[in-house]
């Protein structure tokens, strides 16, 4: 029991983190209805830039922790936005309006460039980083067991909640959020009455890529490492769970992630951990056979 | 957050004064943008010390380079860039044109022609041989996938897994049991075609990137079951000593029975790359033949057919299973074998040499290609493995460049190098259209 909460715990603050990535790929597919391959990087980019703030800031000694937290998080959210911004503006836009795969095939050219880029950039070895924010609480002992809650997964799951009220809130509230959701049901007839489409869908991708940048944070400080490969598998989890919470949909891409994280956190502790990416992909693969438009999608019906 | 790319001013005529301020002020947003996206990464590198900790060194120097470059290229071309209006067609003249558009139809065949006589003209430079025979293992896989994502429409992000199964396949069946390459290549076809089945089932009701993302976690899947079965396929270290491939029973060695002292010849390790660039040749013309032949039997109509519209299909009473499921289990085949192929080349393999950089390679391939166009396929492979040769000096920025490549190959030709299609059926003259007008599955979006 208690190795379960505890399993429970570790799951949901994972879950979390995958459930950030997956808002910007569920966003982007709800648009223009493309998978952007390169999201993943995006988020390896922004654990990246995240770490590198940090050293930045330890060098001109700015060593209190929640100051340096807060300047890290937000350098890295507006450059990794950036990045997501001139992803879009180079490899994207251009490609608009044609034909199904070019996109794709585009978006897969941008990861392999993220990915060599930074590896070239940064060098190929994993980058450790001391862990910065310790402690946590012991909930309760039993068993022989402690379940523990620590600071950091206090921080990552509160972090996410605040941006999902947030971003929820952008969506359902704002201007840019009504353009975003007109561009989602009919970019033709959005352009039509007046919304400036290109200007939405750059939006779009710099909010995504700046959520990235978030859980690119958050991954680093609780793992404590990162290195130029983290972002496909982080990648095509996060799009698993997009795809199991039902694509277009945000709560879906939350609930998504925290199920994936939840699945893969359980099924390392009590099966095992060579497989646990396996669990991860065969989950996606069941689900989509029984529920082709994930657990919130709306079913995409097409006319003839 | 501004765009600093106003459109083309297509009203200005062209040679009209040029606004010097605006081009300088779009300069001057590039190089912003540039270093804010450079700064951290470029213009800071950090190292492990000596303490296991990270230590940061700055480099302006680059930093600096690439923002100016930035700031100087952006300045050229706002200056310039009404002289780029120019129609491409007007750029290439007429002459090349029409000499390039007589000879187009004998391209093939002379395509064919150079690769047979490539043993002979290369012969005393197994580099180049090797190469050829990488080349043409690239060419077979995208003609397999081919009839996956270019015929049948069926977007496979996971081909790959199949050219693993076929690889695994032939290595364990042929050290285990014993059997011959030749016995062991179909039986890997067939291993791999089941794996496709495999594959296929589940996957039937989903369409587009839903499809592509299961198959790509279908690769994943195979991948990581090949890393993780330790007792089975060795795991990380893969498999070694994997037999190679016999002429007729007798071996590529110096030994006495061997190929070259049956026939009276001094012993040469070029025999068996000749051999092998034979054997990768006539597979993937084998797999060439039956897919042009399949285009015009009823199962290729139909997978063409389902490409275009597969509700449309449906009314026409066509099995969309039975067709989905034969361009998975055709396409994995031809993969298995390409597969089957690689194992005995190498003769080592793990896990590592099937990782999804293969299949985005391969599907590269067929979409830069042109999808659908067999010609394609045979150009793209051939432009791409040149270029890798071409920056293996320069090894690291090799997959950057790649990448790059990619990026703007597809900007510039969305419909990749081979954009023209040939009907497979039509009433009187086959006539090539543009791949636009017959493809309309079009992303939406104002165009």
């Amino acid at each position: 029991m208690e190795y379960f909460v505890q399993q429970l715990i570790n799951g949901i603050t994972l879950g979390s983190i995958y459930g950030l990535i997956a808002i910007g790929y569920t966003m982007v597919y709800g648009i223009i209805g493309m998978i952007n391959f390169a999201h993943g990087d995006i988020f390896m980019v922004g654990a990246f830039l995240a770490l590198i703030a940090f050293l930045v800031l330890v060098a001109f000694g700015i060593t209190a922790v929640p100051l340096a937290l807060l300047i890290v998080l937000l350098v890295s959210m507006a450059l990794t936005a950036l990045y997501g911004w001139t992803v879009e503006r180079i490899a994207y836009r251009p490609l608009r309006g044609s034909f199904r795969l070019a996109p794709l095939i585009s978006a897969i050219g941008m990861s392999i460039v993220l990915q060599n880029y930074v590896q070239i950039a940064q060098g190929a070895r994993v980058k450790p980083l001391p862990p910065l924010v310790q402690g946590g609480y012991t909930l309760f002992e039993g068993n022989n067991f402690a379940v523990r809650l620590s600071n950091i997964q206090i921080i990552v799951v509160v972090a996410t909640v605040v941006l999902m009220a947030g971003f929820s809130y952008l969506v359902a509230r704002t201007r840019l959020g009504r353009n975003m959701r007109a561009c989602e049901q009919d970019l033709k007839m959005a352009a039509l009455v007046g919304i400036d489409v290109d200007r939405t869908i750059s939006l779009t991708f710099v909010i995504g890529a700046a959520l990235a940048a978030v859980a690119g944070l958050m991954f680093l400080l609780y793992y404590g490492v990162v290195d130029f490969f983290i972002g496909f598998l982080a990648g095509v989890k996060a799009f698993t769970a997009a795809v199991l919470g039902g694509i277009g949909s945000l709560p879906g891409a939350m609930i998504g992630g925290i199920l994936i994280g939840l699945i893969e956190t359980m099924w390392s502790a009590y099966f095992s951990i060579e497989y646990k990416d396996v669990a991860a992909f065969a989950i996606l693969i069941v689900v989509l056979i029984f529920l082709p438009t994930g657990l919130m999608g709306r079913p995409e019906v097409e006319k003839v | 957050m501004s765009d600093p790319s106003p459109a083309p001013r297509e009203d200005e005529p062209a040679g009209a004064r040029v606004d010097l301020l605006a081009a300088l002020k779009e300069a001057v947003i590039t190089a912003a943008v540039a270093f804010g996206l450079f700064a951290l990464l470029i213009g800071v590198r950090t190292e492990q010390g000596p303490t296991g900790a990270l230590i940061i060194t700055t480099r302006f120097g680059p930093l600096a380079a690439f923002v100016a470059t930035a700031f100087v290229g952006r300045f050229i071309f706002a200056m310039t860039r009404h002289r780029f209006t120019v129609p491409a067609k007007f750029l290439v003249p007429q002459a090349i044109r029409q000499a390039a558009a007589a000879f187009s139809p004998y391209l093939a065949g002379a395509l064919l022609v150079f690769a047979l006589v490539v043993p002979v003209v290369f012969y005393g430079n197994s580099y180049l041989l090797d190469l050829a025979i990488q080349i043409v293992t690239y060419i077979m896989l995208g003609f397999g996938l081919n009839i996956v994502v270019g015929l049948a429409g069926l977007l496979d992000l996971g081909y790959v897994a199949f050219y693993a199964v076929g690889a695994y396949s032939y290595a364990l069946i042929a050290q285990d049991f014993g059997l011959s390459f030749w016995v062991c290549l179909p039986l890997a076809g067939i291993l791999a075609a089941f794996a496709g089945l495999l594959l296929g089932f589940p996957v039937l009701r989903l369409r587009g990137d839903y499809l592509a993302i299961v198959t790509l976690g279908f690769g994943e899947i195979i991948r990581l079951v090949l890393l993780n079965w330790q007792n089975l396929t060795g795991g990380p270290n893969g498999i070694s000593g994997i037999p190679r491939p016999s002429f007729f029973g007798l071996p590529f060695t110096a030994s006495e029975n061997g190929f070259a002292a049956t026939f009276g010849l001094n012993y040469s390790p070029t025999h068996r790359f000749v051999f092998l660039y034979y054997i990768i040749l006539a597979l993937a013309l084998l797999t060439n033949w039956v897919t042009l032949r399949l285009r015009r039997l009823p199962i290729g109509r139909a997978w063409e057919a389902l490409r275009e519209d597969e509700i449309a299909c449906r009314a026409l009473g066509i099995n969309t299973t039975t067709t989905k499921l034969t361009a998975f289990a055709l396409g994995a085949m031809f993969g298995g074998f390409a597969g089957a192929f690689f194992a005995t080349r190498l003769s080592f393999i793990s896990p590592e040499s099937f990782s999804f950089t293969e299949s985005a390679l391969v599907l590269a391939i067929v979409v830069l290609g042109g999808m659908g166009s067999q010609l394609g396929v045979v150009l793209a492979a051939t432009v791409m493995f040149s270029g890798f040769e071409f920056f293996r000096q320069f090894d690291q920025y090799r997959m950057l460049v790649f990448g790059a490549a990619m990026v703007a190959i597809i900007l510039y030709r969305p419909r990749g190098l081979v954009s023209t299609r040939k009907a497979s059926i039509s009433l009187h003259r086959r006539r090539e259209i543009p791949t636009d007008a017959v493809d309309r599955t079009q992303s939406l979006g104002p165009a």
